[in-house]
This record gives C-alpha cells, structure tokens and sequence, in this order.
C-alpha cells in the first residue's frame, strides 16, 4: 500500500465530518471515492493534502505516518492533487505554470529557453503538443487540467488526487483525460478519483470506496461492483422509523386536486433536458437523483434563478414570466436552497432580520415593515417551527445547523408562498431535528401549500411525497406515485444505465 | 506562431506613442529634435521611477496610494537633513531609501497579515507621509549643497543639443532594472501569480506573505528615489508636493498597458505611458494657445480607451476559450 488511513476522524462545530475512516490506496491503482454532498469525501481529501487537521487517526504513506499541514508540505511528501476548479494561473504561461517556485535560472535570473525545455519534456507523455510559451488561459479547460496534472505527478509523483475532474469536460476531453490517468497508474502512481459521474467510476477505477455522513460503507473492487447495490450505498437510510405517508394506490382515482401552476418545457441545453411540472395544492413532490443528475438544476429553474428559454409557466389561466426569481417570490414560489451557508442565511445579521429578508424584499426597501410587526412575525415562527434561540436578535451564525435551516425555513413561510422549493432541506442537522421539519412539511401540505422536496435521503422522500419524480444525467426519467413510491424502486430508476456514449 | 494576446495591450500603448508623436511632429517639427527627447525623460523622471513601482503593485493586484506624499516626505526629509547637519547627500540618500523602504515593508505586513485591503492601508501611509512632511517643515526649503550642484549640472549633450540628464538616464535604468526583475526573477513570478489569484497561488505554493511585503518594500524604495529625484530636479523640498503624483503613476501605469485586477502587463509600457502623458503636454506647450487642462482631458480620455481595450480584450479572449480553441 503507498497510502493507508487508519480511523481517521474529523468534528466540525455540529458536525462529525469524518468519523473513524479508514482507506487503503495501493501504487498503481485507481481508486474511486465516491458520495453525495456532505459524506466527507472532501474533508478526506483536505485532511490528507494539509487543507485541514485531523483530529484523530493516522493517515501512512510509503510506511512513514504523516501529518502534512499545508498544501506544499503534502506535495512535498508526494501528494499531488488536481481540482475540479483548475487551481492553476491562466495569467501565466504554461511553463510557468508547470514550474513555478522552481523555474532554472542562469545568474540568478530565469533562463527563459531552459525552462520551455523544460516544460516541453514534462508534458511528453501526456499526448498534448501546445506551445508552452502561451498563456494557459488561451487554452480549454481540459488541456489546463492536463497541465495541472503534469505538475501535481512531477511534483509529487506517490499520489494523485483528482477531485472531480471532468465535471466540465465533454466526452473527448475526458477519454483524453483517462487515457493520461491510466498512463499514470501505469507509472506506478497510487490515483484516488473522486466522481459523481457514475459511468466514469466503472470505467475507469479498479476499486471503490462509498462515504456516507462521514463513515465509510463499503469498498469493494470495481468488478464485483453491482450498480444498484452501489446505489443503495450511496444514498441515505437513516429515517426507518418515520411514519409514511398514508397513500392511495396508483390505479385508484384520487379525488382531483385544484392546480396552482403549471410549468411546460423547462429545460435548457447541457443543463436539464426540457420537463413539464404540473403543481396541485396541497402535495409534497419528491425529487430523486444523484449528485449533479440535474435536480437542483431543475429546482433552480423552476424558481427563475436559470433561465429556460423555451419554458412557460401558466399561472391558471395567464402565462407568467419568471425570468429572475423576484417574478417567482411575486408569483407565489419560494426556494429555500441547499447550501444554506452560502445561498441561504446571511451568518452576520440576527434570526429577525433574516426572516423578513424576503418579505421585505417584495415590500420594496422604502415600505419598511414595523419593527413591532417584525417582532410579531419572527416571535411566531420561532414559536411554530421551534427554533431554539434566546431571542430573535442573536445572530444565525451563531445558531445550529438544524436551527439555521429552520430561520431558512421561516423567511419563506412568511412569505407564505403557495409553491415553496426545499432543496436538501435536511442537510446536516441532526436527527431530531431531521423529523421535525418533515412533520412540519406535512403541517404546511394540510394547509394548502405545495412543496417541491430534492433529497438523497431516499426514505425522506418516500416518507413525505405523493409523487417521485426521478432525475437521471440531466433528464427526468420516470414518476413514481402511490404504491409504487419504493426504495426499490427509486433506487432501480436511478441505476439505469445512461444513454450518453460511454467513455471508452 | 500568433501573437499571444497578452501582448496586445503593450503593443496599443507603443503604437499610440509612436502615432501621438508622429501626428505632432507633422505639426511641430521640431519636436523630434533630441532636446524635446531630451527633456521628456528630465521632465518625467521622478514620475517614470515612481510608476515602475506602481506596476508591480499593479500587477499584483494591489495599489499603492502612499507614493506621492513619500516622494514629498523625501524631499522634506533630503532639505532639512542637509540644511541641519553636516551629512553628505549620498548618505542621507541612504538614510532615506531605508525609511521609505520600511515604510513600505510595514504597509505590505499590514495588508498581509491583517488581511486589510492595499487601498485602505495606503490611504493611511499616504496621509502619515505627509503629516510627517509637515511635521518636518511647512516652508519650501532650498537645497543648496555643492554635491547636488554637480548632479544638476550633470548630462551627455546629445547631437542637436538635446541634453540627456542624470536624472533621466536614472530613470531608464530604472525601467530596466524593473522590467528584469518583474519579468526575469522568481519574485516576479510570484508577484503575477498573486495577481493572477491568491487562492491558486498559495496552493501553487507562492509564499504569499513575503512576496507582499517585498511588493510594498519595492514601492517604497521607488518612492523613495524618485523622490531623491524630484529633490535634484526642483533643488528643494516642500511639503505640498507632489499631491496626487500616486493617482497620475496610476494612470501611467494603466495606459501603459497594465491591467487594473493585475496579473497581466509590462514595466517597459509603463514607460511609454509616462511618456505618452509627456508628450501630450509638451505638444500643449508647443501649441501655445491650449490651456494645460487639455492634458487632464487626454489623459482621461486615454484612461478610457486602454479600460475600453482590457475589457474587449478579455471578452475576446473567452470567446476563443468557449469556441475550443485548444
């Protein structure tokens, strides 16, 4: 083994990030890490390239323990790492770029020549012929991952992290790309890949490991791999005891429900193909898929934060626009995101103020709400939604995960949306409070309110929704309602192999 | 093999030089006569050190507000050491090239380590330095010293009668020394990967801290000498001088091609932005009957172009990067 980990634990303030983890990666193999947001793929990763320090557990490369404390330190080691966002300069030239801190110099200047050679003989073998002298901003995305690449293997040369990769790659680009990494394994190079893309995982790994809330669930060689079972892994299965939603069976006629709004060919190129959505009053609608299928894509969508250029949104009777998501918070909808830390609460500002944030957004700043009428307000939904805090002054940043999102939660309810988007509304907060906002879900649904829930904690879909809509690889693919809302079943969409050319 | 689109930006500012002064010299003759040449590099000398400076503060994503009262300070500070003591000038030139350049040093550890924007941490140098101008002196003090009567008197008659001064040569050494340094050295390469993106060039492994340090410490001296400069161009030290020579640096810096968010530029089009502002107002000298707010004018106008000509190249160059061209 070039690299084991032995227990390695991780607490955040809350959170329990990594939780007794151990990984093995031997030279010369491609070892997948795989999760969905929040399994702590990223915090492994950061604690063995020196981004973090980890609170317990040993972490062995080439025999000898280690403790990187920053990224140089690790890539001195022999940790190299390549990132989604390629964390090169696009202002310099590609040989700086590969040799930065170590250009040749010749009387204590930079030898210009001596470094494109330089950089011409570490980039052989990679199959690119550029011209080392340009800016690497002049080129795709792919070659300066190839770059990128080159130098985290010249200057590490043990092991290679590459953190989701191809996310912005097309198919080409990313054979490219494998054919470079496999040269590498080749070399002996121990290569963890971490990836949503399913089909890439298969391909191209010898074995997986799964993460989910911090623990390791499985690893297992990639051969013996079954889909589904990967699947199931994958996503959650932490709710067994909550009650289900009392349900009719799909053939039976369920008495016909008033429609609030109906969305038509919501889709936009690369991003989700085109969808319809026809929303009733009162219903919780499921939304499945894995990380980066297109289902916060969708939910965005919806709420006029991505533009669909050829959707249409029929408000009774009326075509309404919503082109930004002012027209969606004026047309009734609500979007409570999913990272709540950098799209939702505003850390600085009291439990008060961020609850009547939107409201008095769609008030218009010169129409100032009544400091009495605010207090009444978030006095109510403290109340309602049981958030515990001292008073509406503290600020949210200083607040629990469970309670952050709830204040979340109480600016849109406030707002009193008819459609309200909840994307991973569960995230990160613990157990309790987990089945408290599910009941609070099924509270608002009896009042009349539609919801839209996108969750990878499938048993909090099946325990809430009256339909599930299942999102593969940027495209909704089935609907599930009544009795046919399984885990099995969802699980079975979800795992069906894609239609896009795979990579050879 | 094309031109690499970072060049463009220096190539407008040379072409608009070299246009700019064709146009006069059809209207003016003489101005391409070597004692024009000659006193565009005198006239503009403390402000060309000064700008080299300034572009590696701008290349590395920074500004640096302090330099126009530092260049008074040290005309100030030159004035009334040589008038109180018995100093030679050379030393007190020592004395304070190592002040201005802890001035510097201090600012760079400032806006490093306190994570305070360059901004705000040179607006504060930039009133310290001229409070302590005045605290030195309120007056206009003449520097008599037999010393700087030889530096004053000191240049290489050029044919045509143009004199090529010590100050102006000064200033061309210094351009050249810069231009290696930002572009030769690996300081250099730290100070365009700061530019290019402190996230990328920390896990790129910059030593982030020193380099901005050494940026400010760089600044300073410059700001020193050119003030050691302006002390030997005017023969004395006020403390009202030099008000707003930072943004006017500034300007020359960005019409020589340099881009504002940094990363990406040349110290030698700092050159010919000084220059270019130069030549603008000797053609207003020339032409007699304008009156010297035209220069402000042009030069505004110029700022806009060359900001005009970063955005349209960047859009460009991302249109290329969107189209594939690998």
């Amino acid at each position: 083994m070039v690299l084991s980990i032995r227990s390695l634990s991780k607490h955040f303030p809350g959170v329990k990030a990594l939780d007794d983890v151990d990984f093995d990666l031997a030279a010369g193999e491609i070892h997948g890490l795989l999760g969905e947001n929040g399994a702590g793929k990223s915090t492994l990763i950061k604690c063995l390239t020196g981004a973090y320090r980890r609170d317990s557990g040993e972490m062995i490369l080439d025999g000898e323990p280690i403790s990187p404390s920053s990224t140089a330190e690790a890539q001195e080691l022999g940790i190299g790492t390549v990132y989604q966002e390629v964390n090169l300069l696009p202002n310099l030239t590609v040989a700086q770029n590969l040799l930065f801190g170590r250009e040749p110099r010749r009387l204590g200047f930079i030898d210009g020549k001596a470094m494109r050679r330089e950089a011409e003989r570490m980039l052989k073998g990679y199959g690119v012929a550029i011209d080392v002298a340009r800016d690497l901003g002049s080129y795709s995305v792919a070659i300066q991952q190839l770059v990128a690449i080159a130098r985290a293997v010249d200057l590490s040369g043990k092991v290679l992290i590459l953190d989701e990769p191809t996310a912005s790659l097309d198919a080409n680009e990313v054979r490219l790309l494998f054919n470079v990494v496999r040269g590498l394994k080749e070399r002996g190079l121990g290569i963890i890949f971490v990836s949503h893309f399913l089909d890439q995982v298969f391909d191209l790994t010898d074995r997986v490991t799964v993460l989910r809330n911090g623990k390791k669930i499985t690893t297992e060689t990639t051969a013996s791999l079954d889909r589904m079972e990967l699947i199931a892994n994958m996503l959650g299965h932490e709710l067994e005891r909550v009650e289900r939603k009392q349900r009719t069976a799909a053939g039976d006629q369920a008495p016909p429900r008033e429609t609030i709004i109906r969305f038509t060919r919501m889709g936009r190129k690369n991003v989700v193909e085109p969808f319809d959505l026809t929303v009733h009053k009162g219903e919780v609608i499921g939304l499945a898929g894995l990380l980066g299928s297109g289902r916060t894509e969708s939910a965005e969508m919806l709420f006029g934060i991505r533009s669909a250029p050829e959707g249409r949104v029929h408000d009774g009777e009326t075509v309404v626009n919503l082109a930004s998501p002012r027209d969606a918070i004026a047309a009734g909808l609500g979007f409570a995101p999913e990272d709540r830390k950098t799209d939702g609460i505003i850390a600085s500002l009291s439990v008060r103020e961020n609850i009547i944030l939107a409201l008095q957004a769609q008030r218009g700043w010169l129409r100032k709400m009544p400091r009495n009428e605010q207090k009444r307000l978030t006095d109510r939904y403290i109340d309602a939604l049981d958030i515990r805090t001292p008073d509406g002054e503290k600020a949210v940043g200083d607040l629990s995960g469970g309670n952050q999102q709830k204040v979340v939660l109480a600016r849109w309810l406030a707002m009193n949306p008819r459609f309200l988007i909840l994307d991973e509304p569960t995230r990160g907060i613990d157990v309790g409070a987990h089945a408290e906002i599910l009941r609070l879900i099924e509270r608002l649904t009896d009042d009349g309110m539609a919801i839209l829930i996108i969750s990878s904690e499938l048993d909090e879909l099946i325990a809430v929704s009256d339909r599930v809509i299942v999102v593969r690889d940027r495209q909704h693919v089935s609907e599930l309602v009544g009795d046919e809302i399984q885990r099995d079943r969802i699980i079975e969409n979800i795992a069906a192999p894609d239609n896009r050319e795979t990579v050879a | 093999m094309t031109i690499n689109t970072r060049l463009y930006p220096l190539l407008a500012t040379i072409a608009i030089f070299v246009i700019a002064y064709a146009l006069s010299y059809t209207q003016f003759p003489a101005m391409l006569s070597t004692r024009v040449v000659g006193n565009l590099l005198t006239d503009n000398a403390y402000l060309g050190i000064v700008a080299v400076g300034m572009t590696i503060v701008i290349l590395s994503g920074g500004i640096d507000l302090s330099v126009g009262s530092v260049i008074a300070f040290s005309g100030v500070f030159i004035a009334v050491v040589l008038r109180e003591t018995s100093l030679h000038p050379l030393m007190v030139f020592a004395l304070l090239l190592v002040l201005s350049t802890a001035f510097g040093a201090a600012m760079g550890g400032i806006i490093h380590w306190l994570a305070m924007p360059s901004f705000i941490v040179t607006l504060a140098g930039m009133f310290l330095a001229r409070g302590a101008a005045y605290m030195l002196t309120i007056d206009s003090v003449p520097i008599a010293h037999p010393f700087y009567d030889l530096l004053q008197g000191a240049y290489w008659l050029m044919p045509g009668k143009g004199r090529l001064t010590l100050i102006g040569v000064a200033m061309l050494l210094t351009v050249a020394v810069g231009a290696l340094i930002a572009h030769r050295t690996r300081f250099g390469a730290s100070v365009f990967a700061l530019g290019g993106g402190e996230q990328a060039a920390r896990l790129m492994g910059a030593k982030v801290g020193r380099t901005t340090v050494m940026i400010y410490a760089f600044s300073g001296f410059m700001a020193g000498l050119s003030g050691i400069v302006f002390s030997i161009y005017t023969g004395s030290g006020y403390p009202l001088a030099t008000v707003g020579t930072e943004l006017t640096a500034i300007a020359a810096v960005v019409i020589g091609g340099t881009i504002l968010t940094g990363g990406a530029g040349y110290v030698v089009g700092t050159l010919f932005g000084v220059l270019t502002m130069g030549l603008i107002q000797t053609y207003i000298v020339f032409d007699g009957s304008l009156s010297s707010w035209w220069t402000k004018i042009v030069i505004g106008l110029l700022l806009l172009l060359f900001i005009l000509l970063q955005k349209g190249l960047l859009r460009l160059s991302q249109s290329r990067i969107s189209a594939g061209h690998a």
